[in-house]
């Protein structure tokens, strides 16, 4: 199952747009799923195609869902002066917008090993990587001790502290975006520590798939973002 | 001769004594403490099939749930050691892998008596006094399980819903906890009845990301015998109708 089914999503496509252009009628902007940069199977044996298929097709895809239709309530209940139900919604708001956000981060922080996935990071952040955590080595089994340590559902982040000028290592629970831990905190890599970013390959074992990840690990990515942010 | 000797036999219990009770309060409460261990399931890991999966069975027992319980010993047994330094610090420290492997052996625990195989009774409803009493909170056994599905699919992230009642409030409750905190966290009064595991590791291979259709389908072999005498062993006392 390792090809993407191009046509059905081609079709979904089209009817994405249709409701897309009906709700920015009104003002509301809508949210859509991003294409992966890679086929599913393009992260083996890392990650399993059958995962990658789920996640971005049912996980990613419903919290995309049902982002979009909290933020119609929202703008519904803001129209009428709801704000009992402005307030209620904050909770769907934050959980679906949250994982709509760290999972398209995700899929940047993820590249197949013939396109650069695992290749360590040079430049400014790779030495900003040793003067913080000695070596790349180190920053690796630091994420991979707190990423284990996460009770329940969550993510582990390698981020930018804008501010202070370092970067940190830091965890966030279930969908919280790595900016609810700190206003001037950038994602540079974030990982998916819940048990669908892992089980159905893994099973309970989540530091045999931290271990995994690593290799394809997209520092490209990273690294242009610690270039942009810590101008 | 015989007084001074009198009082020395004296003083030497007295001595003793002391150092006794020094020796017990400066002791860890936790010297003799049992340890946890992993409980057997009632029943084979394929008897709960189609609803649940053999393979799921077998990893939420021997995996996850071994898992707690061996990081609960583990933690305890720090504890004790944090405890005999006086190390507070630690102590404290402790308190969240204590509550997250404890609350895990605690919630799983449960959780297996909670199912039984269908021809040993699992899905089959309840009678009275529970049946009676839940169709006084929820309207029916519909109503009850419609609420328990709903909330349960709504959790966000990983945790637990819950069918409970409450001894102070004389009532039956639907609740939910995160992670592994056991119900009484949401009210010392509230004492668990069912609980659902709502986890990723309790339906993914078999459901994916389908919690929904995991919740449908768990009913067939929810064990009520088990809930009826939890519930009827605390509302004795109680005056619940």
């Amino acid at each position: 199952m390792a090809i993407r089914c191009v046509a059905s999503r081609k079709t979904l496509a089209g009817l994405k747009e249709t409701s897309s252009r009906l709700l920015r009628i009104r003002g509301i902007q809508t949210f859509t799923l991003p294409d992966l940069p890679y086929d599913y199977g393009a992260l083996e044996p890392a990650i399993s195609g059958e995962i990658m298929q789920i996640h971005h097709q049912k996980h990613h895809q419903a919290y995309v869902t049902n982002y979009n239709n909290a933020l119609e309530q929202l703008d519904q209940a803001v129209n009428k002066g709801d704000a009992s139900t402005v307030v209620k919604l904050q909770s769907a708001i934050k959980f679906n917008g949250g994982g709509h956000v760290n999972h398209s981060i995700f899929w940047k922080n993820l590249a197949p090993s013939s396109e650069g996935g695992g290749e360590p990071p040079k430049g400014s952040l790779g030495s900003a990587i040793d003067a913080h955590f000695g070596s790349l080595e180190g920053l690796v089994k630091k994420m991979s001790a707190e990423g284990a340590a996460v009770q329940g559902s969550g993510w582990v982040w390698l981020g930018l502290d804008k501010e202070l000028k370092k970067l940190v290592v830091d965890t966030t629970a279930n969908q919280d975006p790595l900016v609810t831990k700190g206003g001037s905190l950038v994602p540079l890599v974030g990982i998916d520590v819940w048990e669908h970013a892992y089980y159905l390959q893994y099973k309970n074992v989540r530091p045999e798939y931290l271990k995994n990840v690593w290799k394809v690990i997209n520092w490209k990515y990273a690294s242009e973002v610690y270039e942009k942010e810590s101008n | 001769m015989t007084t001074t000797v009198i009082i020395i036999i004296f003083l030497a219990i007295f001595a003793t004594s002391l150092h006794n009770a020094r020796g017990a309060t400066m002791e860890p409460c936790l010297e003799s403490m049992k340890t946890a261990s992993l409980p057997d399931l009632p029943y084979a890991y394929d008897a709960l099939e189609p609803a649940i999966s053999e393979e799921i069975m077998r990893l939420h027992h021997q995996k996850h749930h071994q898992t707690y319980v061996t990081q609960y010993n583990k933690a305890l047994n720090s504890l004790r050691s944090a405890m005999a330094d006086g190390d507070h610090s630690s102590v404290v420290k402790l308190q969240s892998l204590i509550k997250f492997n404890g609350g895990g052996h605690v919630n799983h625990a449960i959780f297996w008596k909670n199912l039984a195989p269908i021809h040993e009774g699992g899905g089959k409803p309840p009678h009275d006094p529970l049946s009676s009493a839940i169709d006084a909170h929820f309207g029916s056994l519909e109503g009850l399980i419609q609420k328990m599905n709903a909330e349960g699919a709504a959790v966000q992230g990983s945790g637990w819903v819950w069918f409970g009642l409450d001894r102070e409030l004389k009532r039956l409750v639907v609740e939910t906890t995160a992670n592994q905190d056991p119900l009484v966290t949401k009210g010392s009064h509230l004492v668990p009845l069912i609980g659902i595991d709502v986890w990723e590791h309790a339906y993914y291979p078999q459901y994916k990301n389908a919690r929904a259709e995991y919740l449908k389908n768990i009913w067939t072999v929810i064990n009520w015998k088990y809930a009826s005498d939890v519930f009827e062993k605390h509302t004795r006392d109680l005056d619940i109708n």
